[in-house]
């Protein structure tokens, strides 16, 4: 299969090592990846800020980057949300019935990392091998709008010498939230200071999650306070195999 | 028309409240314990209903349909209300649903009237109004009475002193009731309340109420409650005045079937709270024989002309919005400036006032979503607050260091070869901020983001440039 | 204009026109897949109601229709009462001997604050929430009534017994003009750190007997 990377803008900028390890995990699984370099964002920051007409610009942007991509895959909870919950009602508005075709058209075809692994390829064991002790925090958007379940869990539950460990009050929110990061600061700090308390009482060494957005916000505090745990994102932990290491 | 809600257009703007909310580390405890429990109680009882999400579906379909129709149902309540003996009043604002509700009392010479929770009479700040014609208002709710001696504020929909625990509460009560002792126990302050409150139910003769539900079909009122306090108020009394928005309305009688089962378990985590009072008119021999209602607007019309936002007037009040929030969890209510916090505030307020005033509420969410899986009538919060997000940007309202930033970056996302040149010089600006490849320190509003958390340095290689040379090389 | 209709012209202004012609359809056409029919046997009905109301920390007896008084009278003596207050309809077979039943016929508040207790019937009850609904009148009695007093004695005949939420709604539309009361156990408050504390300001006490 050819799935086509979405890696996002902060991925990419940020974070590209997640995206080489995507590409890792889907070759080894024998699939080729494409990786259209004219993307860049999905509009998801602008949207919710309340930029609107900026989110319709990129929304454009993305669909004539991808369009006619059979797989697209993509690293971040949020940003598949972003497009599920509110490409369709963007392109309704906009009145443009080219736009709402193609929107309708691309859905379809966009999956998180670890919805393409377990519903489209079918597949629950990656082949990585990673000997630490690992808990995950799901994304508010990869519980909620994406619907994810366990899909990570059963995809960390299969690599070999990892010791998972259950993340109390998994579903209460990280305190990310995008520019609430920094538009309200002091309420962000006091959320993740709950949920940095919930990941160092499980003992683990490490953080996983399949965004980065709420890693770079847990890992942030994770080093801030020297606990010694680290954030790593899924994609990497599943890239990981002996010869790796 | 002059809107007002409490005194939301007074009030901080969220961060800078907030900030010193998550200061009190007492408060925290106390919002931390009572929403833990409300939440966990909420959960059991709406987990053993089967048919949860099909009652959701209906107390939304019906709440949309009546606001579809909302004259029509708002005029066949005045018309069957009237029938049965009640007097029906119509207020645009605030002001105007004070002025009707004293001049009542005031006709009769009335001195003192008790009051059953109204967070409607909150929003119109009733009682400063009543204290200034000579007439005292005597909150009845124990949380009400609460915040009332303790010359406060409600933090919460439900439970307003949830932020109070018992030691505290223990001493308002010895100041303000002239107690000699008091015990320590909940039972206890209780206790006290009853006594003192009762000789008041047994004594005065006017009543104040809201309504939970106005029913057009019937002309009936319906009032929810636990403590009794709202059967006192509503048939001891010689009159009774009953304000309410105009959003309370709902089409007949049996669709109550539908929220007399969400509000309990949404609100309590009960599976019926204690008592429902429901009244029609008046009836000779039981209960008051001078009986008015106040239907009021003060904003929201203006809520029912945005389509989008409309959902915003279905909410039945449960709070269990607040519950499940965890921005609220670390602020509590007074953060919000409004007799309506949480993400129903969050909406409600900015909207009542046509977004001139708490313009920083739509923001003080992570839109993580918790509030929207837990409303018993299925409002999309989250959307909303994104859909006022973009009103406040719209109005040019936002910071101007903000629109700055976005449009920056919407322009350097608009293709590929800015953005790489965006990276560039992100790279190449981030030098100065940059220690042990750490960023420390940033400027402006992304030192928000420093000041609680280590950021590390751009990577030198982004990933398209990786994916380049290997393509490259290949 | 007056305000009613300052008010009514902006709800027309915000809604589409032609409506009206729709809103009986649209009304129809709500979606209900709700529970409303009950599934219950009787005996279990039975049993999930006097669940619910021992989970409100109601006492509750049971008898036959013949045994009601006999069983008003055990209570009565068990919570060393002289006598209560009744509604004008109460049933006289009800009533047992050697006890005083004094009749509502408008006393003061301070009056009905002072009795050891009243005695009511009811019109309904709901059996998945403990709810037991009063409808106020002759029969039992004026909202004040059952609300002053301290302790409230309710029979409940099981013929009225319903099981679901929407059938006691049904039950109770059928009622009106008359106020209603629906009351789920006695009153309460957990306002104060959450811990539910019994017993504020409706009757602290609920006793109950289910006849048939």
């Amino acid at each position: 299969m050819l799935i086509s990377l979405f890696i996002t803008c902060y991925n990419d900028a940020l974070f590209p090592e997640t995206g080489k390890a995507v590409v890792t995990v889907l070759e080894r699984l024998g699939h080729a990846v494409e990786f259209r370099s004219a993307q860049t964002c999905c509009g998801q920051m602008h949207y919710n800020t309340g930029y609107h007409p900026e989110a319709v610009d990129l929304l454009r942007h993305f669909l004539e980057v991808f369009a006619g991509a059979e797989v697209i895959c993509c690293p971040s909870s949020s940003c598949v949300s972003m497009m599920r919950d509110h490409y369709p009602k963007m392109a309704a508005e906009s009145g443009d019935p080219e736009l709402i075709r193609q929107v309708q058209e691309v859905l379809p075809r966009v999956y998180e990392f670890s919805e393409l692994l377990v519903d489209k390829l079918g597949i629950t064991d990656a082949g990585a091998f990673y000997p630490h002790q690992v808990t995950f925090h799901t994304s508010c958007h990869g519980l909620r709008s994406l619907g994810l379940g366990d899909k990570p869990l059963q995809l960390l539950r299969n690599v070999r010498g990892l010791t998972l460990h259950e993340l109390p009050q998994a579903d209460q929110c990280c305190g990310f939230g995008g520019t609430f990061a920094v538009k309200n600061a002091d309420v962000s700090a006091a959320m993740l200071s709950d949920k940095t308390q919930c990941i160092l009482s499980t003992k683990a060494e490490i953080c996983s999650g399949g965004d980065n957005s709420c890693l770079m916000h847990i890992g942030g505090a994770l080093s801030r306070q020297r606990t010694g745990v680290k954030a790593v994102h899924l994609a990497e932990i599943l890239a990981a195999t002996e010869k790796a290491r | 028309m002059s809107v007002r809600v409490g005194e939301a257009a007074e009030a901080l703007p969220f961060p800078e409240a907030a900030k010193k909310m998550v200061a009190n580390s007492q408060l925290r405890r106390n919002v931390r314990h009572a929403t833990d429990v409300i939440r966990n109680k909420r959960g059991k009882v709406v987990g053993e209903k089967e048919d949860w999400q099909e009652l959701r579906a209906a107390g939304n379909a019906i709440k949309r349909h009546t606001l579809r129709h909302l004259d029509y149902y708002l005029q066949q309540f005045e018309e069957n209300c009237t029938k049965a003996g009640g007097h029906v009043h119509w207020a645009k604002d605030a002001d105007e649903a004070n002025r009707i509700i004293v001049d009542i009392l005031a006709k009769r010479a009335e001195k003192e009237v008790i009051k059953v929770k109204t967070m409607t009479s909150d929003e119109t700040r009733l009682n400063v109004a009543l204290e200034k014609a000579g007439i005292t208002p005597v909150e009845t709710d124990l949380a009400d009475m609460i915040v009332q001696l303790g010359e406060d504020k409600p933090s919460h929909i439900v439970v307003p002193a949830l932020h109070r625990n018992r030691m505290e509460i223990r001493e308002i009560f010895l100041k303000k009731m002239g107690l000699e002792t008091l015990g320590y126990e909940p039972q206890d302050l209780a206790g006290a309340a009853r006594t003192y409150l009762r000789e008041r139910f047994l004594r005065v003769t006017a009543g104040i109420s809201g309504a939970n539900y106005l029913v057009a079909e019937t002309g009936s009122v319906c009032v929810v409650e636990s403590e009794g306090n709202g059967r006192m108020c509503l048939s001891l009394p010689d009159i009774l005045v009953t304000l309410a928005g105009v959003e309370k309305v709902i089409p007949r009688f049996e669709d109550m079937e539908v929220f007399l089962q969400l509000l309990p378990r949404s609100a309590t985590g009960e599976r019926m709270n204690p008592y429902n009072s429901i009244w029609t008119g008046v009836t000779p021999g039981d209960g008051p024989r001078e009986f008015h209602v106040v239907l009021m607007d003060n904003g929201r019309t203006k809520v029912l002309a945005d389509e989008e936002a409309r959902d915003t007037l279905d909410c039945i009040r449960c709070g269990a919005c607040l519950n499940a929030c965890p921005v609220y969890r670390q602020t509590g209510g007074h953060a919000y400036g409004s007799v309506y916090g949480g993400p129903i505030g969050a909406i409600l307020t900015p909207q009542l006032q046509s977004m001139e005033h708490s313009q920083t509420l739509p923001y003080a969410s992570s839109l993580c979503g918790a509030c929207y899986e837990v409303c018993p009538v299925k409002i999309n919060i989250p959307e909303i607050l994104i859909h006022l997000r973009a009103k406040v940007v719209e109005n040019g309202d936002s910071p101007f260091s903000e629109r700055l930033a976005m449009k920056g970056a919407a322009f350097a996302m608009a293709n590929a070869g800015r953005l790489g040149v965006a990276h560039l010089f992100a790279r190449l600006g981030q030098s100065v901020f940059e220690k042990d490849g750490k960023l420390e320190d940033l400027p402006g509003l992304l030192g928000g983001w420093t000041a609680f958390r280590d950021m590390s340095a751009l990577p030198d290689q982004s990933f398209r440039d990786w994916w380049e040379k290997r393509e490259a090389g290949r | 204009m007056s305000a009613r209709e300052e008010i009514l012209g902006r709800i027309r202004a915000a809604l589409p026109a032609g409506r009206d012609a729709v809103r009986q359809a649209e009304y129809a056409e709500i979606d209900r897949q709700y529970q409303a029919a009950p599934v219950l046997p009787l005996e279990e009905k039975i049993a999930l109601f006097r669940e619910r109301l021992e989970d409100y920390n109601a006492e509750v007896h049971r008898c036959a229709p013949a045994g009601v008084a006999a069983t008003v009278a055990q209570v009565l003596r068990a919570r060393g009462k002289s006598g209560l207050l009744i509604a004008e309809g109460t049933p006289g077979g009800w009533l047992p001997d050697g006890f005083s039943f004094t009749k509502d016929d408008g006393q003061a508040y301070k009056e009905l604050d002072r009795s050891e207790g009243v005695l009511t019937g009811c019109a309904a009850a709901i059996a998945l929430t403990g709810t037991i609904v009063v409808r106020h009148g002759s029969e039992q009695g004026r909202r004040a009534l059952s609300l002053v007093p301290d302790y409230h004695l309710c029979v409940v005949p099981l013929e009225l017994l319903v099981e679901t939420v929407p059938e006691g709604l049904r039950r109770m539309a059928a009622m009106l003009p008359a106020p209603l009361t629906t009351i789920s156990g006695p009153s309460a408050t957990a306002d104060i750190e959450m811990i539910r504390v019994k017993g504020v300001h409706g009757p602290r006490t609920l006793e109950v007997i289910l006849v048939g």
